[in-house]
């Protein structure tokens, strides 16, 4: 294999040499280590990291406290730590999916506006660096925090879950949980990026949260509400003719929903961790019909979960280009 | 003699939309120059500035440092130029030595060539007690010159700074002024300063060049400049004499070649064709006055500041070729 790689080396002397220079990279590596640093010291991440917790441990303490009902019949009773639900506190998954923004939404929102307005930002475009470096490091740096973050949670939580449970998870359970985690990762790292493009468009720290804030609170309760109003809209459920709408109606809901992040990682994230959920499209009794109940298997909730994974990551992305974009265009003058 | 040549632009140009920031830029500055960029807010030089490190691109025309392209080759002209903005920044919660740490860091020198270079310029600056204080904590002058040991980190040939004096008390100017001499004349680097203080730039600038709304109007030392916009502008003396009476004003007036005299308490304004400054004094001590001193106006680099820009005032207005002149022979 080594040798392999050294062969191909040899044939193309160039791309060598620019793999090389591209280590020199230095000024990339610099700015992930100063942003690490910078997160981890800040109090305002010190502050989050406390409302996470506090908020996991409500819920496994609420989770815990009503397993033994629902643990009767089920098999994987360790997942159902996380999607139990308390008497009034809500679950694990729930909590994460209402707190992550704000984690993402914490690390970014003030990246670039910040540096522009302390005069940090030219000092340093004037060292020898890419200058999207600059983007790239902040981006890197928030993505490995929260990543580290979520695993430790997720870790954590398991953790507790177990000593007070007392029933090792199988295999497939872990899978399952770490591909919850990914997920939560991806998640949160949407509205890092989608912080991070306020920070770039907004001049000001303040309108930048602002701004992310409000979008958080439309994907999270309004698009919801707007969905079923445009769906009962162009699909009316009343009378005769809304026997025939009915299918459309809930399709074009769905549809709509799905554009929020929220939506499709809750969604993504039950199916993981509820093996029970065999389907997320609309099924017909006729379809039904002649099903046995069991369990899905971890690829087939895997193959459901796919197209969720891929949007999440692609609005990620689309995020991060366009702040990148905008952020490689704009005038360095502060003023 | 023939002087490296550190800094060469030539039509040099910067549109930001309608508005031409700066107009067709031609300036060479020489390796061990100080040269300072004087000018109006607004006319054009910080502009400038940003298109010499290869923060903004220029609509036309190029700039060479060193002989590398500022457009084209960035990356190694970043490596050998030192920026200081107006109104550096640096990061609040950290202390001035991690800042330089991350300069260093930036730049890609290693840990023990950085330790030392940082004590070095800590020292240097006089931030020495400071350096492991939180900048947030830092007065205006100290952050100014951290910004001077920050530009100084990566031992830069050439060195360009905006507006550096600006906000910083007189003592802390003096100190200022001496590092930034020592750096062009011990250590030979370049400098470009570009600045409104007039005052502190005469102090040390070999060469200056002045600014106005895009444009170099004029290039020179401060002497030659002096000159140039003396002939057509009569020569003013300010003469302080003890006691003041109107009988002085009139002894003033009856000396050969003076066609002015003010008075505005103890001060004289005597405006005449040649420097007469001999005799007044002569005239003030002959006739039982003490003089308490006397001074020519308008070789003060405000003066000429002044007179450049009333022309250029003057010059959008009608169209007096004078300016012209000046511009053409300047360049």
């Amino acid at each position: 294999m080594v040798a392999a790689v050294e062969k191909l080396k040899g044939l193309f002397p160039g791309t060598a040499e620019r793999g090389k220079k591209r280590e020199k990279n230095v000024g990339l590596w610099a700015l992930f280590h100063k942003e690490m640093s910078d997160h981890i010291r800040s109090r305002r991440l010190q502050l989050l990291l406390i409302l996470v917790a506090a908020a996991c441990f409500a819920s496994l303490y609420g989770a815990l406290g009503s397993i033994s009902d629902a643990a009767a019949d089920n098999d994987f009773v360790f997942l159902k730590l996380f999607i139990t639900s308390g008497s009034s506190i809500p679950s694990f998954v729930s909590f994460i999916a209402m707190l992550g923004p704000f984690v993402g939404l914490a690390l970014g929102f003030d990246a670039i506006n910040s540096e522009q307005n302390g005069g940090t930002l030219n000092r340093l475009l004037a060292q020898p660096i890419y200058r999207d470096s600059v983007i790239n490091g902040k981006f890197m740096a928030g993505a490995a925090i929260i990543f580290i973050m979520v695993f430790a949670m997720g870790g954590l939580a398991a953790a507790v879950g177990l000593l007070a449970i007392g029933i090792p998870p199988s295999l497939e359970e872990v899978g399952r949980i770490l591909v919850f985690l990914l997920f939560t990762g991806v998640y949160i790292c949407f509205w890092l990026a989608l912080s991070i493009l306020f920070s770039v468009l907004c001049r000001h720290a303040a309108t930048s949260a602002l701004a992310v804030i409000a979008c958080w609170l439309f994907f999270t309760i309004f698009l919801s509400l707007l969905a079923g109003i445009v769906a009962s809209a162009m699909f009316p459920v009343d009378g005769i003719q809304g026997l025939l709408n009915l299918m459309d109606n809930y399709r074009c809901e769905l549809y709509l929903n799905r554009l929020s992040p929220y939506y499709l990682y809750a969604e993504a994230v039950t199916t993981i961790l509820n093996p029970g959920v065999r389907t997320i499209g609309l099924v017909t009794n006729a379809q039904l019909e002649g099903a046995i109940a069991g369990y899905l298997p971890f690829g087939q909730s895997l193959l459901l979960v796919w197209p969720h994974l891929t949007g999440m990551c692609a609005m990620t992305l689309a995020a991060f280009v366009l702040s990148y974009l905008k952020f490689m265009r704009q005038e360095v003058r502060s003023s | 003699m023939t002087r490296e040549i550190a800094i060469e632009m030539s039509g040099l140009t910067k549109q930001y939309g309608e508005k031409t920031a700066v107009d067709h830029l031609d300036l060479t500055i020489f390796s061990g120059e100080i040269f300072g960029l004087l000018g109006p807010n607004g006319a054009g030089k910080t502009t400038t500035t940003l298109m010499l490190t290869g923060l903004t691109e220029p609509t036309e025309g190029t700039a060479l440092i060193g002989g590398l392209d500022c457009v084209r080759d960035t990356m190694r002209v970043k490596k050998t130029v030192g920026y200081m903005p107006d109104n550096v920044g640096f990061y609040g919660d950290m202390t001035g030595r991690e800042n330089l740490k991350f300069t260093a860091a930036l730049n890609g020198l290693d840990e023990k060539t950085a330790e030392r270079r940082i004590d070095d310029l800590l020292l240097r600056t006089g931030l020495a007690e400071a350096g492991d204080k939180r900048v947030g904590t830092y007065s205006r002058g100290m952050r100014q010159r951290l910004g001077v040991a920050d530009v100084l980190m990566k031992d830069p040939q050439v060195i360009i700074m905006d507006e550096p004096t600006l906000g910083i008390d007189p003592e802390g100017m003096r100190e200022l002024l001496i590092l930034i001499r020592d750096l062009a004349k011990k250590e030979n680097r370049t400098i470009l300063i570009s600045s409104h203080q007039l005052y502190q730039i005469q102090q040390i600038c070999d060469r200056v060049g002045l600014f106005v709304s895009g444009r170099l109007v004029a290039c020179g030392t401060v002497e030659e400049l002096a000159e140039q916009t003396r002939e057509d502008s009569r020569f003013l003396t300010e003469v302080c004499a003890k006691p003041s009476d109107d009988r002085l004003t009139e002894l003033f007036r009856t000396l050969d070649g003076v066609y002015s005299v003010g008075r505005e308490g103890n001060r004289y304004m005597i405006g005449s064709e040649q420097d007469i400054s001999n005799a007044l004094a002569s005239l003030v001590i002959n006739n039982g006055y003490s003089l308490v001193s006397l001074r020519p106006c308008g070789n003060s680099l405000d003066e000429i500041y002044r007179r450049y820009f009333e022309k250029a005032g003057h010059e959008d207005g009608s169209s007096s070729g004078k300016v012209k002149r000046f511009i053409s022979r300047n360049r």
